[in-house]
């Protein structure tokens, strides 16, 4: 984060890095393609044939006024809810297909004595669950609709969202923002809560780190009422204006957004490819699964990562939270997130 | 000889030249550019905000009118009223810690060399370090938490850094009332000691001015709204783990200050109290603590001009994102350049500077003024 | 007889109030990642592990050179012009001194956010963006007003007899300064490299903002360490001891020149 300042001031003062990491969509779009900084990337697409190896669902989101304006190199998924398969067959449930389903759960897990069945930690993580939570209750093509502008954070479904959130909140332990998201999951491994929702950089924990076997030590489905909606966050590179090693740069995104160097990449930090003719045997269990998924199912980008909300939109979205937690009030809310999505300049 | 002693003040001014060239460039400069850049638009318009060649517009006061009565600022003023209640409570600890060990050090018991160090050791170290360490101290579930284990009790509970719980919450609306009132009590203050000193007319004056503010108040007053809505303000909780953090490092130095203080008053004077039959007690309160009154002053001051601007700590203890424990100077910092609201971030910047100069600028005039009396 | 049994058990639960932070660094930094468990924070580790003082050498030596080199340099020529400056101002007269001496102590109070992008554009318009010197400048600039203050405080003890003797003596400026002053200089020249050393070494907002991975000093590492993801807090502690290090040798052997420093802070002196 303090990465993301530094290149503010390096572009403020007119000194761009030759290429930078940022989230893929408009995390990059919104302030630097905004600003005419950076360079479009459409004509790499084509040489490279890449227009035909990444999803269209993703080409969209990379895609403003025309152009293609950065590399993906990595596909995160954020709409993944996690769980321990021995802990849920103790306790007799199985993982919720729809938010009402979840809380119907939530209120079974209380009555076995378990006291926060959703392991949630820091703010961001409420933030991420939030995601997954407006997803769920608007589907994707509502929660597309919210990012150009066609409905609005006020209206009465978007409201219907912070009333969801709330008893989802409910179900979270009350210490959540004291805990990392490492510790959040460890909840979860442990048995002291029954799921949790997080990216699929969970899984590269619990294998990684945890040393559990995906399927076995730990279990995943769709945040509930997502099946068929992949809610994506990826990391990206573009192209800024005005470097100095042009060609080098431009020879460094080639790698990037080749086969090769995406496999080669991936299986380690636990991600999966953008493109979709990986060589899935390099990639464990989970990612093949998620593989599986970002082939068939539909695409849609991330908020808190930084996808489909500018960053004048993502940073004053804490601020939205703050006065929800603060009243528990669903109205004033959403009329903040409106508030703060005007000023964003979404839907303009 | 006349010559070169003219000569010589040319070179001693010219010796200055660059060091006073650096800080009118570095301080004043700087300052004016922040000051223009937070009565613009820099910002507003996403596709400007960061371009290479911005076209910034003036706009006037319009972003510090945001900050003070804006929907979505809310946590803006949450942040005044936190830095107010963090920068009391920090000035108070660290006070009282501090006068506390050294009237203990100044007892001169043995070792007192060393007790002095482990005392004031914390503030060697960068609030990043404090920081970090307090941060582990203060986890959910371990650290200070855990200490009542230590002895067989049941661990503690309390989020010190994530509370959401609220003390002493006021509506924003009401703060021109309290101001209001604040300020008349002042003024009833001056009036009162003009009129005891004998300035008939300054009494009359205060007096006169604090009846209007107080009639305001109960009249007008009580119906200004800043907001079209009721807002909640207070004293987070969550900011008691800050202020421990705050206090371990820096009450070693309102204990160097007063121990030096301690031990710049003459024992004759001590003596000659306890002769005059004074017990322990009265001879603190009617002679050392009037005595070490100015040192209280200065430490007041240079402490709180550190609270206001208090910001590797926090950063360090629990990231810009933990609104309950945030800031103004973590807020300028998430406002600038992580929403790329560049002018909103000058103006807190500004807001913060006025504060600052608000503490600094009597108390400079006043210690260089009673110099040259010296 | 109970004043002293008072005295000695509240001194020494400060004394341990003081040092429990210090422990639980200690101890957690010995620990091996996987014995690092909230719920035993407090016991000594079962097996010592040293490993994560040698991980975090080597991470951040290229890091403590970089502080190194900041520190030496900033803490230097900020000392030197400040008992110059004070030289100027206890010793000689020129107009608008007692103007220009305030409006510069002001320049040690003001909140650096406050002009952190005017800064950084102007540390970059002179190609100074991303190197130790851009920092070393800018300390040296913010670090003037208090080496000033406290030079000038000092030099306001040396009677004017002594100057004025030897400018009788057909001394000019610069020679009164070489043969009277900076040999009296030495205490007060201890004290200030001692507070601009702790200062800069701790510093962090200019730090973050004006260098780039390659050239940033400690506490910026520290804090990308801290705060990283993926947290094992035995680095971090190990970090936090290796950063603190230099600034605690200087405060545990010279704490008394750091003291003075700490009391010239408040303006007086």
């Amino acid at each position: 984060m303090n990465a993301r300042a530094v290149l503010k001031t390096r572009m403020l003062g007119g000194d761009p890095p030759d290429s930078f990491q940022v989230h893929a969509g408009q995390e990059l779009i919104g302030t630097w393609v905004v600003a005419d900084r950076m360079e479009d990337l459409t004509g790499l697409y084509k040489s490279e044939g890449w227009l035909t190896k990444f999803p269209k669902g993703l080409i969209d989101l990379l895609s403003y006024k025309g152009g293609i304006w950065s590399v993906p190199v990595n596909i995160h998924r954020s709409n993944v809810l996690w769980y321990n398969p021995a802990k849920l067959r103790e306790w007799g449930v199985t993982p919720p297909k729809t938010w009402d389903e979840f809380l119907a759960t939530c209120a079974t897990l209380k009555g076995k004595g378990i006291e926060a069945p959703l392991a949630l930690g820091e703010n961001w993580t409420q933030n991420h669950l939030w995601e997954s939570v407006a997803l769920g209750v608007l589907g994707a093509d509502d929660w597309s609709a919210l990012w150009t502008g066609k409905l609005k954070f006020n209206d009465p479904k978007a409201v219907k969202v912070w009333d969801t959130f709330g008893k989802v909140l409910d179900c979270a332990n009350k210490d959540a923002a004291g805990l990392s998201w490492q510790q959040a999951t460890d909840r979860v491994v442990q048995g002291q809560s029954a799921f949790n929702i997080m990216g699929d950089w969970a899984a590269g924990y619990m294998t990684t780190t945890l040393k559990l076997k995906p399927g076995e030590g730990f279990g995943w489905a769709p945040s509930p009422g997502t099946a068929g909606t992949f809610m994506m966050l990826s990391d990206s590179f573009g192209l800024p204006k005005g470097i100095k090693n042009r060609t080098e740069a431009l020879n460094w995104l080639k790698v990037l957004g080749s086969r090769e160097g995406q496999d080669a990449f991936n299986p380690l930090k636990g991600s999966i490819a953008a493109r979709t003719d990986s060589d899935l045997s390099k990639y464990n269990a989970y990612l093949q699964s998620a593989a599986k998924d970002w082939k068939s199912n539909k695409i849609v980008g991330s908020l808190v990562h930084g996808a489909v909300a500018p960053e004048s939109f993502g940073g004053q979205f804490g601020t939205v939270m703050e006065i929800y937690l603060n009243g528990k009030n669903s109205k004033a809310a959403a009329n903040a997130a409106q508030a703060i999505a005007n000023q964003a300049g979404i839907g303009r | 000889m006349k010559w070169t002693k003219n000569a010589d003040n040319w070179v001693a001014a010219l010796v200055m030249l660059p060091s006073v060239i650096l800080i009118a460039i570095f301080v004043y400069y700087f300052i004016a550019k922040t000051g223009y850049t937070s009565l613009t638009d820099w910002g507003k318009d996403p596709s400007q905000a960061l371009s290479a060649h911005p076209k910034i517009k003036f706009i006037g006061f319009e972003n510090y009118k945001d900050l003070f009565t804006g929907l979505i600022n809310g946590r803006f003023r949450q942040d005044l009223v936190s830095t107010f209640f963090f920068t009391l409570f920090f000035i108070a600890g660290c006070l009282s810690v501090g006068l506390g060990l050294a009237m203990f050090l100044d007892r001169s018991p043995k070792g007192e060399g060393l007790f002095r160090t482990i005392f004031l050791f914390p503030m060697s170290l960068s609030f990043i370090v404090t920081g970090t360490i307090w941060r582990w101290m203060l986890q959910p579930q371990g650290g200070v938490n855990q200490l009542p284990s230590l002895v067989g009790l049941p661990p503690g509970k309390f989020g010190w850094l994530t509370s959401r719980e609220q003390v002493f919450q006021f509506d924003w609306n009401s703060l021109p009332l309290f101001t209001a009132l604040v300020v008349a009590m002042v003024l009833l203050w001056v009036a009162f000691s003009a009129f005891r000193n004998g300035f008939r007319r300054r009494a009359l004056t205060a007096l006169a001015s604090a009846g209007l503010l107080i009639a305001w108040a109960f009249t007008l007053g009580s119906s200004v709204q800043l907001l079209p809505f009721e807002e909640k303000h207070g004293f987070n909780l969550a900011f008691i783990g800050i202020l421990i953090a705050a206090i371990w490092q820096m009450s070693g130095y309102t204990m160097a200050l007063y121990l030096a203080g301690l031990r710049g008053i003459p024992e004759e004077l001590r003596e000659a109290a306890r002769a005059d039959g004074a017990s322990e007690f009265q001879l603190y309160q009617r002679i050392i603590f009037p005595l070490l009154a100015p040192i209280t002053l200065s430490a007041m001051i240079i402490l709180g001009h550190i609270s206001l601007k208090i910001f590797d700590l926090i950063f360090a203890m629990a990231g810009a994102d933990n609104a309950p424990t945030d800031v103004p100077a973590l807020l300028l910092y998430v406002t600038a350049f992580r929403s790329n609201q560049l002018a909103t971030g000058a103006a807190i910047g500004t807001i913060l500077l006025i504060l600052v100069a608000f503490i600094i600028v009597p108390y400079l005039r006043s210690q260089l003024r009673s110099e040259v009396r010296r | 007889m109970i004043g002293r049994t008072i005295t000695y058990s509240v001194l020494l639960i400060a004394t341990l109030l003081f040092l429990l932070p210090i422990y639980l660094v200690v101890v957690t930094a010995l620990k091996e990642p996987a014995a690092i468990m909230l719920s035993t924070t407090w016991q000594l580790p079962k097996v010592w592990n040293w490993d994560s003082f040698v991980q975090a050498w080597t991470a951040f030596l290229p890091k403590l050179k970089n502080s190194f080199v900041l520190t030496f340099f900033a803490t230097l020529i900020s000392a030197l012009l400040g008992s110059l400056n004070g030289y100027v101002l206890s010793k000689w007269k020129f107009p608008g001194a007692n103007i220009i001496f305030p409006l510069m102590l002001f320049g040690m109070f003001i909140p650096y956010q406050a002009v952190l992008i005017p800064l950084f554009q102007f540390v970059k318009s002179i190609g100074l963006y991303g190197t130790v010197w851009g920092l070393v400048l800018v300390h040296v600039v913010y670090g003037l007003p208090i080496t000033t203050l406290i030079f000038r405080n000092y030099y306001a003890e040396i009677p004017d007899e002594l100057v004025e003797a030897s400018r009788i003596d057909g001394a000019g400026f610069f020679n009164i300064y070489r043969k009277v002053i900076f040999p009296l200089s030495i205490p007060g020249f201890v004290v200030v490299i001692i507070w601009q050393f702790t200062q800069i070494w701790n510093e962090f907002l200019f730090a973050v903002t004006l260098t780039n991975p390659k050239s940033q000093p400690i506490t910026v590492a520290l804090a990308q360490l801290a705060g990283g993801e993926a947290v094992k807090w035995n680095l971090p502690m190990a970090g936090a001891l290796l950063a603190a290090l230099p600034t605690l040798l200087v405060y545990i052997f010279l704490g008394r020149y750091f003291i003075r420093g700490l009391l010239a802070g408040s303006v007086k002196g």
